[in-house]
């Protein structure tokens, strides 16, 4: 009977087109204003590295200013590191698998032949990065310890980058020029962008393009190479050494420190490690706030930088609210379309219908509309999707609609048509056959 | 084939009680031919639609083809109606978007039918009426008097055991009605019982035998005029002929 309910259901649009298309216009509004949001919210609390999320762990250390007020949490606390710090975890023999310390900064590339050179953003940071991360490979790989430790010109580089610099070659072997230095390529990495990008998520970042070039952290601080994002100090720097020393040895917050806990007893290990080791530097005069040492998962970590901020929790809730509005009018557009054809309904009664059958029918009549409904939320989302793309940069990872995100729009259209329909089709179904034929 | 007895029919309101029957008695016996007379509002309509099982009694017993139907549920009384009731209206009550064929296939839809049987049906009937080479035509298409016609195909397709005729000539011009009105004789027959409401005296002494309901009561009585058959055994004669 499906087929034969969906011929009469598109029979009865075709009979009412104005009221049909008011209805489905009605849907697509609220659909195209709910998805829009939804898909910025979605994108925005996923998880970046769903495989690993629970694994990976965001290193706190509270050494700030002691008359800041109290910790209560992490979010009390800065999201980053000294260099020292995440230098000694690094050189440390910690219960960790793998760590991971690194820092934003850039550099001019310099291409050969007539190209203009073009300012490039690079993450400096240890080899253990893209293994921990999961980081995929087109040619090469990453380095390895030895080239942290020998400070190695040694590069890997996007896969935009290398399109850009060797047409989309095998780069590896070859030489990029950074400001006036020389590095040689050694891994390629295919298309990457961890939505948010979670290893560096302060506000502005979190949805930022991923680094086309990493270089180890030891080689872009002899560069020296400064870093480029936020960079908090509390104590004053020692003005008598270069300025590079006296940055590396401030107790200025500018790096970022992962680690790999692969088991609940490495995740205490780790935790209790940090603790003696802000124990240790207390007694030579550092951290002078009470002991506050945190790691936070990947998940925990986006909550903690509140990457998902009130204002999207407010925008997603408004949109419901739009929906909701959208589907109320609906009802009554239905309604009044459904109450207008009780002498078909009476006459079908008549030759046998059920109510059940009349409900099942219009039924597939809403649901119909409710597929055109989300055909055209699609359609306006995906234009709303531009709005917010031009609107706000940084928002280009958050504006496409994933398969998962367009089957979503379609089944959300499809149950809210339906909930909007129960009770004029529930009506409908009720309707007295007997007076309605006589007045047919 | 159908008997009711002492069927009320009450509707409320806040305000009013209104007795639309009040202890209807009366039997319709297989293969008949009834005419349904009274004055508006004596509760005609009332009785179709209660005989029909598109309302229920208040109270009173009706039985139908042997069995009680007074107390069916929703799903059993469409059934029932799909399957042993055939409806023709005075406004014929067609829909006006979907072809002839399809109008015809309305009841076969709901009968559960293959497509094969459900065209063959509908040819057979179309043929009968004398409509089956406009099997696509709307019904926009056609006269008011081929319109009923449909409706009658529409009404027999399913095989029903009888036939609910409201004003089957209502809305049509002598001529028209006249068509139909051999057309209903001739489908009597043929067998199927026919029960219908009229005001027309002409219609109604051309049935077998008329109930007259006045004041939601029934009074039987013999068709007054000339054509009448009295026994069922003559009109299966007349079948025949």
């Amino acid at each position: 009977m499906f087929s034969y309910y969906l011929g009469l259901a598109l029979a009865s649009m075709r009979r009412t087109p104005v009221l049909t298309s008011l209805m489905v216009l009605a849907l697509g509004l609220g659909i195209g204003a709910f998805m829009t949001t939804f898909t910025v919210y979605y994108l925005m609390s996923g998880d970046p590295i769903p495989h690993k999320s629970s694994v990976l762990f965001a290193v706190q250390l509270d050494n700030w200013d002691p008359n800041s007020p109290p910790t209560e949490s992490p979010k009390d606390v800065q999201p980053q590191l000294t260099w020292q710090d995440g230098l000694n975890l690094m050189r440390a023999d910690t219960p960790a698998a793998s760590q991971a310390h690194m820092y934003a900064t850039g550099a001019i590339v310099v291409p050969e032949g007539d190209e203009p050179p073009f300012d490039e953003s690079i993450r400096a940071t240890y080899h253990a990065f893209f293994t921990m991360f999961d980081v995929p490979f087109l040619y090469g790989s990453g380095w390895d310890s030895r080239a942290d430790e020998e400070r190695a010109s040694i590069a890997v580089i996007g896969r935009k980058l290398n399109d850009k610099l060797f047409g989309g070659g095998n780069s590896v072997g070859k030489s990029i020029r950074l400001d006036d230095n020389y590095f040689k390529v050694v891994g390629v990495i295919d298309d990457w962008q961890p939505t948010p990008r979670f290893y560096h998520s302060d506000w502005s970042r979190a949805f930022a393009d991923t680094e086309q070039i990493f270089i180890p952290m030891t080689r872009a601080v002899d560069g020296p190479m400064l870093p480029r994002g936020n960079t908090n100090c509390w104590a004053p720097i020692d003005e008598s050494l270069p300025v590079i020393d006296a940055f590396l040895q401030s107790e200025c917050v500018w790096t970022q420190f992962w680690a790999e806990l692969r088991t609940p007893e490495q995740v205490t290990a780790y935790k209790d490690y940090l603790d003696n080791y802000v124990r240790d530097q207390k007694e030579v005069g550092r951290f002078p706030r009470p002991l506050n040492t945190f790691i936070s998962d990947v998940n925990e970590w986006l909550d903690v930088m509140g990457v998902v901020g009130n204002d999207n929790r407010v925008q997603l809730r408004l949109s419901f609210l739009f929906l909701l509005v959208c589907l109320l009018n609906t009802v009554g557009l239905l309604l009044a379309k459904f109450l207008g054809k009780g002498g078909e309904v009476a006459l079908r009664r008549a030759m046998g219908a059920s109510r059940g059958a009349i409900f099942a029918q219009n039924l597939v009549e809403v649901g119909t509309i409710g597929v055109l409904g989300g055909v055209v939320g699609i359609g306006l989302a995906w234009l709303g999707l531009r709005g917010v793309e031009s609107l706000y940069q940084g928002y280009q990872h958050l504006v496409s609609m994933d398969p998962v995100m367009l089957a979503a729009a379609v089944i959300i259209s499809v149950t809210a048509a339906i909930a909007a329909g129960l009770y004029p089709v529930w009506r409908v179904s009720r309707l007295a056959p007997a007076g309605l034929l006589k007045t047919q | 084939m159908l008997k009711m007895t002492d069927v009320s029919k009450i509707y409320r309101t806040e305000l009013i009680e209104t007795h639309a029957l009040r202890e209807l008695t009366l039997h319709v016996d297989e293969g008949e031919f009834v005419a349904v007379t009274g004055p508006s509002g004596s509760g005609k309509t009332t009785f179709l639609n209660i005989a029909g099982l598109l309302e229920t009694p208040t109270s009173g017993r009706y039985v139908l083809d042997g069995a009680d139907v007074s107390s069916l549920n929703d799903r059993q009384r469409s059934r029932i109606r799909n399957e042993k009731v055939g409806f023709i209206f005075q406004s014929f009550n067609l829909i006006p978007d979907l072809s002839l064929a399809d109008n015809v296939d309305v009841p076969l839809r709901y009968r559960g039918w293959s497509g094969v049987q459900r065209r063959k049906a509908i040819g057979e009937m179309l043929d009968l009426v004398g409509l089956g080479s406009r099997k696509d035509y709307l019904p926009s298409q056609l006269s008011g008097g081929q319109q009923q016609r449909v409706a009658i195909a529409r009404a027999l397709a399913g095989e029903p055991r009888f036939l609910l005729a409201d004003e089957p000539t209502g809305n049509l011009d002598s001529e028209m009605a006249e068509q139909v009105m051999q057309l209903l004789e001739k489908i009597n027959r043929e067998g199927t019982t026919i029960v219908m409401v009229t005001h027309d005296p002409e219609l109604a002494a051309r049935a077998h035998r008329n109930i007259h309901i006045l004041d939601g009561r029934a009074s039987d009585q013999a068709s007054p005029g000339p054509a009448v058959v009295t026994s069922l055994e003559a009109r299966r004669e007349a079948a025949h002929v």
